[in-house]
């Protein structure tokens, strides 16, 4: 239809940069609306809010974009997320009658949930790689037993932790280092890590070579079915440390845990600027993804301007958006 | 619309007197320009009714831009394209099909999961009442078919027929949709000798039927053997439009090189007495039966055969590609199965025939494809980007890859260069054995030479390199040995004088089979 669609010079114009640059771009022009429709909007108590609430979904996200980048992708993480919270309660508090209340209890919760978040993932991946089963396919149905397995171990209820240890566990959610909340610290640390491991070693590398095209990375000695089963694997382990930060924000999980964080997650990777289908993805795009959805909703909350409800129909719209602008990219860079 | 069958032979009244015939479709005063680059400098070029005319030059002449633009992919940036003498200005390749100009594709365009009748019936499919009349299209695709010679099952799915049928489905396509010019993009490149007479055979009949032919191969020698004119380009330059009976095949080589070609192939350097690598009892039940062979140091290899003789599925169990039963030792260690991994390791590496699915990231650029294969040495928790960016530097001189720019996308690369940018990727594994799958395939003929000196040169250093290749001048001369193979077996390893075409015909179709053995 474009001109661009046949021309493969023009790859180099500034339909790139716009590429490259638009979900930024998206980012300060939300900041500087929310700045503009409330005063509060830039306060610490705001921001650190905003931050730490989206530190799930963008630890989360981080290791989504692997796995998508890989050519995969994960539909479990939600449930996986209150599957994992929900053995960590239960764990910690049948180890309270052992340990006593105190902080090993509480390394042996946080050591529960990176166990539990590896073995989710390696299932994933490891029937996705070597049974041979659509990523979509096979995450459906885990999504499915672990919903189901935490409503069940929960008794349809709510699992809460001990109080006296929720006490305890309270500042790993609310407390941080020179006013920066953990979350946050974490949720950077991870998405630096992220960074450098998709831009600057032969993971990221293979990923998406795996992606771009499987055959390729075959015949190029690249060992697919690890490096696939790790990334899902990567994705398990940063769900149970998202976990972990949860779980002291609350002190409880139920079959509503997470409900959704899959998609949210999903959304924040491709308005980030990873392909889809594979091949090609970045985290620092993921991070202003993770961000933009959850300014949408805050921008919302304080400004009265759109109704609230709305939030998810704004995000869907950025989120088709975002594809939209993928498209023109890859018709520009068609042979 | 209309019976298809019969619908180009009743164009053949159209055609007007032998040659005088007027253009059925040209272009004129052509330039082509993406973005700074230009591609395509006043190019001149008609077809006319009832005649084959081919398009010849190198790698990035221009070819693939101008069939393009005749067949409405894409809009020339200046100058024009007449369809009848009257300028049109196609809005895409579906409304130049419309008018009758159809191009058949190097990669295939057809939808792998339908069967051969829905792909040739594919946007214009009959119908009895609202439902679709599968009798009927299958009578006809099995009558276009036929004229093909082509014993294809219409019911039979795309993705289970094989490559040259494959092609013969593509032209049954295009015959379907009563095409007045069909412009071809190098057909014979995936089929065998047999099969290419097939094809020349059915361009012959509808040149006869009065259909505008433009054709385009790298086998010179089926250009001479089938076009009535023949144009070069080269660097995106109309050279030379001449009948094809006045230029001999060395001449139109040195018109699209520009330059006298010397002898084709370098000396074959001798090779060492050391045994590296050692294949016996290979198996791959329905494919490969028993395969054994040995290789020298410094020895360069030929595997020759028919398509569908088991020479790639034989080469990719030996990497380790594929799961078989059998022994492969490299310098008396055994090489343990099913890990390209492994292989490379121990100095085994295989680059795969098919460069554009299984040897290149296409939308990735040089740096991501040279270095994917040997990522480890340039590891070291973080990947080395400035030792990457030197050994593109290197393999640029080294290759002679032509890139616009090094951030571009392989994809964009000429075939050629992305043969070359191959070479250096598996170069750059260091290995010791290399086994080329079809080194020269679809490549012209000044960077086919560049390979040759290179495959010599790599011999000559020791190494040992096998070359599985369809083109018999190319196994004979290269190699100081030849492997025979047919329908899965080793039919017979030649040495010497008895390299050559007839032996070589005779072992691949499964004649005299003992009688080469017997030497």
């Amino acid at each position: 239809m474009t001109k661009t669609a046949t021309s493969p010079a023009t790859r180099a114009s500034p339909t790139v940069n716009l590429h490259v640059l638009g979900p930024v771009l998206a980012l300060l022009l939300l900041i500087a609306l929310g700045a503009w429709l409330n005063p509060n909007f830039l306060s610490y108590g705001n921001v650190t809010n905003v931050l730490a609430r989206s530190a799930f979904i963008g630890i989360i996200a981080v290791g989504m974009t692997f796995v998508i980048t890989a050519g995969g992708i994960d539909l479990s993480v939600g449930a996986m997320a209150a599957f994992v919270a929900g053995l960590m309660i239960l764990a910690m508090n049948s180890l309270i009658p052992i340990m006593g209340v105190g902080i090993p209890v509480i390394l042996a919760g946080m050591a529960v949930a990176m166990v539990a978040g590896f073995i989710a993932g390696w299932l994933n991946g490891f029937l996705v790689a070597k049974v041979g089963i659509e990523a979509f396919i096979v995450t459906l149905g885990s999504m499915g037993i672990y919903r189901s397995l935490v409503t069940w171990i929960a008794d349809g209820g709510t699992l809460s932790l001990n109080f006296d240890l929720r006490t305890l566990y309270r500042p790993v959610y609310y407390d941080g280092i020179l006013g920066v909340a953990w979350p946050i610290i974490v949720f950077a640390a991870v998405a630096i890590l992220g960074e450098i491991l998709m831009r600057r070693t032969a993971f990221g590398r293979h990923c998406a070579a795996i992606g771009a095209n499987e055959q390729v990375a075959r015949y190029s000695a690249v060992n697919v079915d690890r490096v696939r089963i790790a990334t899902f694997v990567l994705l398990g382990m940063l769900v149970g440390l998202a976990t972990i930060m949860y779980v002291p924000r609350l002190g409880s999980a139920s079959g509503s845990t997470g409900v959704l964080w899959e998609l949210e997650a999903i959304a924040a990777v491709i308005i980030g600027g990873t392909v889809l289908k594979g091949g090609f993805g970045r985290v620092w795009g993921t991070v202003i993804g993770v961000l933009i959805l959850s300014l949408i909703g805050n921008i919302l909350n304080l400004a009265s301007l759109v109704s609230p409800y709305l939030n998810g129909t704004i995000q869907g719209v950025i989120v088709i958006l975002a594809v939209v602008l993928q498209r023109e990219k890859k018709a520009a860079g068609a042979r | 619309m209309g019976d298809a069958v019969t619908a180009s032979a009743s164009l053949g009244a159209t055609p007007g007197p032998e040659g005088a015939a007027a253009p059925v479709l040209a272009i004129s005063g052509v330039s082509m320009r993406f973005g700074a680059v230009q591609v395509l400098f006043d190019i001149d070029f008609d077809l006319r009714a009832g005649e084959v005319h081919a398009l010849i030059g190198e790698n990035g002449a221009g070819k693939s831009t101008t069939m393009k633009i005749l067949a409405g992919y894409q809009p020339p940036s200046g100058g024009q394209v007449l369809l009848d003498g009257a300028p049109v200005d196609f809005a895409g390749s579906q409304q130049a099909e419309a008018a009758g100009v159809v191009m058949i594709h190097q990669e295939f365009n057809l939808a792998q999961q339908l069967t051969v009748e829905e792909n040739i019936f594919l946007g214009r499919e009959l119908r009895r009442g609202p439902f679709l009349d599968h009798r009927r299209m299958q009578a006809e695709s099995r009558a276009l078919l036929e004229r093909l010679n082509c014993a294809v099952d219409p019911r039979a799915a795309v993705s289970d027929i094989s490559v040259p049928n494959r092609q013969m489905v593509e032209i049954a396509k295009a015959l379907g949709r009563e095409a007045r010019v069909l412009i071809m993009d190098e057909p014979t490149a995936v089929l065998t000798t047999r099969e290419t007479e097939i094809l020349l055979e059915q361009i012959d009949r509808l040149r006869a039927a009065g259909t505008a032919i433009l054709y385009t191969s790298h086998k010179l020698d089926e250009v001479a053997r089938i076009a009535d004119r023949v144009t070069v380009l080269r660097d995106g330059r109309h050279v030379l439009t001449a009948p094809a009976s006045d230029l001999s095949t060395d001449r139109m080589a040195e018109v699209m090189v520009g330059r006298e070609l010397s002898d084709l192939f370098p000396p074959k350097p001798l090779p060492g007495d050391e045994t590296v690598l050692k294949v016996e009892g290979i198996t791959i039940p329905g494919l490969i039966h028993d395969a054994g062979f040995t290789l020298r140091r410094g020895e360069v290899l030929g595997f020759a055969g028919l398509v569908g003789a088991g020479r790639t599925e034989l080469m990719e169990a030996i990497v380790g590609l594929r799961h078989a039963a059998g022994r492969v030792e490299i310098k008396g260690q055994q090489l343990a199965g099913g890990s390209v991994r492994a292989a490379r390791q121990a100095g085994l590496v295989y680059l795969t025939e098919d460069r554009k699915e299984k040897g290149l990231l296409l939308g990735k650029d040089l740096t991501q494809n040279l270095t994917l294969l040997a990522l480890d040495r340039f590891t070291n928790l973080l990947i080395d980007r400035q030792a990457e960016a030197a050994a593109l530097d290197r393999a640029i001189t080294e290759f002679d890859i032509r890139a616009g720019d090094r951030g571009m996308n392989v994809g964009n690369l000429s075939g050629g260069n992305q043969q070359k940018l191959l070479l250096a990727k598996t170069m750059l594994a260091e290995p010791d054995i290399v086994i080329i799958d079809e080194p020269t395939r679809g490549i012209d003929i000044g960077t086919k030479q560049q390979i040759y000196a290179f495959i010599a040169a790599l011999a000559a250093a020791g190494k040992s390199v096998i070359v599985v290749s369809s083109e018999l001048p190319e196994v004979i001369g290269l190699s100081n040995r030849v492997a025979v193979m047919a329908e899965g077996r080793i039919a017979g390893v030649l040495e010497g004088d008895e390299i050559n075409e007839q032996t070589i015909v005779r072992l691949a179709i499964g004649m005299a089979g003992s009688e080469a053995r017997a030497s």
